[in-house]
């Protein structure tokens, strides 16, 4: 058995962020504290958990990744694998084994266990773990205001561990307290007295207590606890029952900058208190859905890898607050709007896609007689016209300049005016592709931006993904 | 190489009226420009040897011309070059009439761009294989693109940038309230200009040209039989095309502050006509979609120094009464742009300059004048300039 733990970590927070105060402005009753995150109108639970994963794999040689396995309740697709896709827009080897976990709240994990296991037992020495959800509450429900959305990647493997998977436990429990069929877009729930004291908390202090038996340990034992994001008062009174004291041990929710994230709420709070814990801190993870998973960690060690690794601190920092309730109803395609009068793109073509599957990791070329570069890869040199004679080279991971923008107040887009730039690399090579996550006044020439994967259009029923860049805010 | 110039002549020239043509088909457009370039030419259809036709949008073969007109089983080429469309059915057919292997053709360029129902073009296509991983692109942002950077580059406040810009719209529709076929013929103020709802910024609503249904064609000869069919022929002093690899979205060397198609284009017109000075041109109609393509344009074809078009802008060098009248019929801005069919209209305005014919818009003496288009989005486009002379 070899040892296994977690040996980095990342997380993604969408930029945007919805006031709870302009939620119930839009319709009337008293307004819940704090902000919800909102994923813009070109991200999904595949584009967040792609910007969780490079931000967990910053400065890690990708090549040494076995595995990668992609947890969320809203998957873009039923029936084709997102795991496949970000490993894909990662660069990762073909020889990757990608899965899928979906449908349950714990599924993030559920997916670390299945990581662990498969670690623990030799199978593989990397896994790649990233949780994201993107779930919708009707409008004018409290879903809406307590929902919010956002991702986190974890890595275990067998060396340079940081946190050790000292044990887990778990129980499963058949219970109709939160659930969304496959006829449904929204979430649904019981009522909340039923659902949180016979379900929540019934269920987490069995699990917890359960496990902290099994490896005989008590509450005092651990520096942090980490639990989804439901409400305070809930979780006092789970806190109660275990002897947790809410006030020193209690891994903070994100209530109030993020939301509930669903399968993702309790893997960025893991992620938060790893990224605070210290060196011999014990963290608790009791992941309820279905049940509950209890994990129990030990920190060995901290992670640095420089600025533009952002984890939950560095992402909680890039915000701009929704300017009203409107967009967030248009972005999430809940309310019916007039087609403007431009003429849709047509469908992509599969055949042509899986040709530009090096573009889908953003994979360009250097020209090995003359070392230009260029995106998309040429056949013939733009610059000396040489034919066939190159090499690959990324721009995924390289920061860029704008060169000249445009606002385009024309074309339609889900938050006018579309910006467009031609981005030049310093390093070489010159990308024209779309501005996202900007505000118009902070585009100018000079402005350096970064790559990110992101939902171009939903043409022929199926997605289409690309990148785009956003201005550099770390 | 050898030169086009003094090989071939126009003899007939026809154009529709450009707009909302919304009770004229292309057909019915067709058969208007024809008509008018025949009598003008005093040919009737069944004359014409062989035909180009132009067109990005209206029509696929040779047929879309043959079946209006009723030409009977001569030989027909559909061109498309965007913009340069109806430029480069000119070229064509050209260089067969000056191979000697027909006498007389019909060169038509036409598009009717009202019926689809969309604001703008039916398309701004980029060219991703087909996958559409690219960026979000109308013509207004692709060419904002250009009206951003030369700001920046050449130290323009965004005020003086605009005011420049919105110079050049002003001197187009006051050329267009002249030009009785045009879209527009309407006068607009700086400040109207100014104060536009903005399309994709920097440009505001004057500084784009709009979308037009419109046709015209032109009868082709050889030089040395043209005067059998007019005394004031028009002679082809240069047919120059420059299409770029697109290399300006993916390298860096390109700064979107003037069009390299352009500038090449432009010398190798010169070269080929025998022109030394580009002030030797008279006037000329130049392919405005934007503001900014004209300013870009003065520099590129040599009128005005790199960066420095704003200041001939503010003397009026390039007005109706200024040392280089340009766009004097409105421009793709006001006569209107069906895209196919500008290079032709283009050339049935400088035709009727060389020839006193342009009434109240007339440029005194002219001698040469030039026909610029630019087909495609600064960074990938295809430009054609064309150089015509009343004298041999």
């Amino acid at each position: 058995m070899e040892t296994v733990g977690i040996t980095s970590y990342g997380a993604y927070i969408p930029y945007y962020r919805l006031s709870r105060a302009e939620i119930a402005r839009a319709w009337g009753g008293a307004p819940l504290p704090g902000e919800r995150s909102v994923a813009s109108y070109d991200e999904d639970s595949l584009t967040m958990a792609t910007a969780a994963a490079i931000d967990c794999t910053t400065g890690i040689d990708r090549s040494s990744i076995d595995r990668l396995y992609f947890s969320s309740t809203s998957a873009p697709y039923k029936e084709k694998q997102t795991a496949a896709m970000i490993a894909a827009a990662i660069g990762l080897s073909s020889d990757t084994l990608t899965m899928d976990f979906s449908n349950s709240l714990r599924c993030g994990t559920d997916s670390i266990l299945a990581a662990a296991d498969a670690v623990s037992s030799g199978a593989a020495a990397s896994v790649l773990v990233c949780t994201a959800d993107i779930r919708i509450g009707y409008p004018n429900s409290q879903e809406e205001m307590t929902l919010g959305d956002g991702a986190a990647a974890i890595m275990l493997g067998n060396t340079g561990i940081l946190a050790t998977i000292e044990g887990y436990h778990s129980h499963f429990d058949e219970f109709l307290d939160v659930w969304r069929s496959d006829r449904d877009l929204f979430v649904h729930s019981w009522e909340d007295r039923f659902r949180f004291t016979e379900g929540y908390t019934r269920v987490v202090v069995q699990a917890v207590s359960a496990a902290l038996k099994k490896y005989d340990m008590t509450a005092q034992d651990f520096s942090r606890i980490v639990f989804n994001s439901i409400p305070a008062r809930q979780l006092g009174s789970v806190g109660n029952q275990l002897s947790f004291d809410p006030k020193k041990q209690l891994q903070d929710t994100l209530f109030n900058e993020v939301g509930n994230a669903g399968s993702a709420s309790a893997m960025m709070s893991l992620v938060a208190a790893l990224e605070e814990a210290k060196e011999g801190d014990r963290i608790l993870v009791a992941n309820y859905g279905d049940g509950c998973d209890v994990l129990i960690l030990r920190v060995t060690g901290q992670m640095d890898r420089g600025k533009s690794w952002r984890g939950i601190k560095g992402y909680l920092a890039e915000k701009q607050i929704l300017p009203n309730y409107q967009k967030y109803l248009r972005w999430r395609n809940l309310i019916q709007l007039q087609h403007a009068a431009r003429p849709n793109n047509p469908r992509p073509s599969s055949p042509a896609l899986w040709r530009d599957r090096k573009g889908l990791a953003l994979i360009g070329a250097r020209c090995k007689r003359c070392a230009t570069v260029q995106y998309p890869a040429q056949r013939v040199c733009v610059s000396c016209g040489t034919k066939d004679d190159f090499e690959d080279y990324s721009f995924a991971n390289r920061l860029g300049k704008i060169y000249t923008y445009s606002h385009d107040n024309l074309a339609m887009h889900p938050n006018p005016p579309a910006i467009t730039a031609a981005v030049d690399f310093p390093e070489g090579g010159r990308i024209m592709c779309d501005v996202t996550d900007c505000d118009p006044r902070e585009v100018e020439a000079g402005v350096a931006v970064e790559m990110t994967f992101r939902r171009l259009d939903y043409i022929g029923d199926f997605y289409n993904y690309w990148w785009k860049c956003r201005p550099v805010r770390f | 190489m050898e030169s086009i110039k003094n090989r071939v002549a126009i003899v007939g020239m026809g154009c529709t009226k450009f707009g909302e043509n919304w009770d004229k088909s292309t057909k019915d457009m067709i058969v208007e420009a024809a008509y008018e370039a025949f009598q003008d030419a005093g040919v009737s259809a069944k004359d014409i040897q062989a035909a180009w036709l132009g067109t990005v949008w209206s029509g696929d073969t040779g047929q879309t011309l043959a079946e209006p007109l009723k030409l009977r089983y001569i030989p027909i080429s559909r061109v498309e070059n965007q913009c340069a469309t109806a430029s480069d059915a000119l070229r064509n057919a050209s260089f067969a009439v000056a191979s000697g292997v027909y006498d007389v053709v019909l060169v038509l360029g036409v598009e009717k761009l009202k019926d689809s129902g969309w604001s703008g073009l039916p398309s701004a296509k980029l060219d991703s294989d087909n996958t559409y991983r690219e960026r979000t692109s109308t013509a207004p942002g692709n060419f904002a693109l250009m009206a951003t950077r030369y700001f920046a580059n050449y130290g323009l406040s965004v005020e003086e940038g605009k005011r420049v810009l919105a110079q050049i719209a002003v001197k187009n529709h006051h050329n267009g309230t002249l030009s009785p076929k045009a879209h527009f013929q309407r006068e607009v103020t700086l400040e109207q200009v100014l104060h536009a709802a903005i399309v994709a910024w920097p440009l505001g609503l004057f500084d784009c040209c709009g979308v037009s249904d419109g046709a015209a064609a032109a009868i082709i000869t050889r030089a040395d039989i043209a005067k059998d069919f007019r005394c004031d022929p028009i002679y082809i002093k240069a047919l120059q095309l420059s299409v770029g690899p697109r290399e300006g979205f993916i390298s860096q060397s390109y700064d979107f502050t003037h069009v390299e198609e352009t500038l090449r284009a432009g010398k190798a017109a010169y070269a080929e006509a025998g022109i030394k000075n580009p002030h030797e041109i008279s006037t000329a109609e130049v392919h405005d979609c934007f503001t900014i393509t004209e300013l870009t344009i003065y520099e590129d074809l040599g009128w005005s120094p790199r960066g420095q078009a704003k200041q001939d802008v503010e003397l009026g060098t390039y007005a109706l009464n200024g040392e280089l009248p340009v766009n004097t019929d409105g421009g793709l801005k006001c006569f209107g742009h069906p895209v196919a069919a500008s290079g032709l209209r283009m050339l049935y305005e400088e035709y009727k300059q060389l020839q006193g014919k342009a009434g109240p818009r007339q440029v005194k003496n002219p001698k040469l004048a030039l026909t610029h288009s630019m087909g495609g989005p600064p960074g990938a486009a295809v430009v054609s300039v064309v150089i015509v002379g009343n004298e041999l």
